[in-house]
């Protein structure tokens, strides 16, 4: 779990976590040219995020495909969010999207 | 070989015949996979299904056994009830078990998914919650009450 955290507390990374949840089974090159980042820093992100398992990757052939893997943040989610307790967040984080959705002040 | 859709990989400590065995044992999945079984005879070309454990009337999903390598290979078709014929309506899962030092690394692959599918939806919050509570199953003995409650469909 100290990697998952360690993972996600990278701004960079969270960006190509989120370049994943957008498309899912991307390529190195095709994760680079949507990022203002180097080909050589998006690699070295994606080595720590599959260090940290929140990233799985599958060969298909010569081209590595990178898959969002978000197991571990299920895991986190299960050790502190009790069944009860669920209902409520979401309802919370409900309000939340309303709320900054909306940018009127009525 | 198509792209697959998703790609999920836990690591559990266990033995990959406990593994593969919390797959296909009606007892197991019963108890990290909100009360529901997989019932089979697990012979390639046979039906299988996932129902509710107290209600057979109640499948959720249907499909055949496609491969099987115990302990190491599980691929099954994935169907809505009454579907499993058409090819179409089909998708894929893979089970792929790989022992480790202490542990197994499981990893699930869901190809031949329909985009926007309701299908597609259900697998995005399903898969990773069924994973984390069979890791703490296997790993604890613990049952996690009920894993859809995070899931909003299954509260609308």
């Amino acid at each position: 779990m100290d990697r998952a955290f360690k993972a996600l507390a990278d701004p960079s990374r969270r960006e190509l976590l989120d370049a994943l949840y957008r498309e899912n089974g991307q390529t190195l090159g095709a994760l680079c040219a949507h990022l203002d980042m180097t080909r050589q820093a998006v690699s070295k992100h994606l080595a720590v995020l599959e260090e940290a398992n929140l990233v799985a990757s599958v060969w298909r052939g010569r081209e590595k495909l990178h898959y969002l893997n978000p197991v571990p943040i299920a895991d986190i989610a299960e050790r502190w969010i009790g069944k009860f307790e669920r209902q409520r967040l979401r309802a919370l984080r409900d309000l939340k999207s309303v709320l900054e959705e909306d940018t009127s002040d009525e | 070989m198509s792209k697959p859709s998703f790609v999920y990989v836990t690591y559990i400590v266990t033995t990959p015949n406990k593994l593969f065995n919390a797959l296909i044992d009606p007892e197991m999945t019963r108890r990290y996979w909100a009360n529901h079984r997989n019932l089979s005879d697990w012979h390639v070309g046979s039906a299988w299904r996932h129902e509710d454990y107290d209600d057979a009337n109640e499948v959720d999903i249907e499909g055949t056994v496609l491969e099987t390598d115990p302990p190491r290979r599980l691929v099954v078709s994935w169907a809505s009830p009454g579907e499993a014929g058409d090819p179409a309506k089909c998708s894929r899962v893979s089970f792929d078990l790989e022992p480790l030092d202490k542990s197994v690394r499981l990893t699930v692959t869901h190809d031949d998914l329909e985009p926007d599918s309701e299908r597609l939806r259900s697998i995005t919050f399903g898969w990773p919650a069924v994973l984390s509570s069979l890791k703490t199953f296997l790993e604890t003995g613990d049952v996690v009450p009920n894993i859809w409650a995070a899931d909003p469909a299954a509260n609308a």
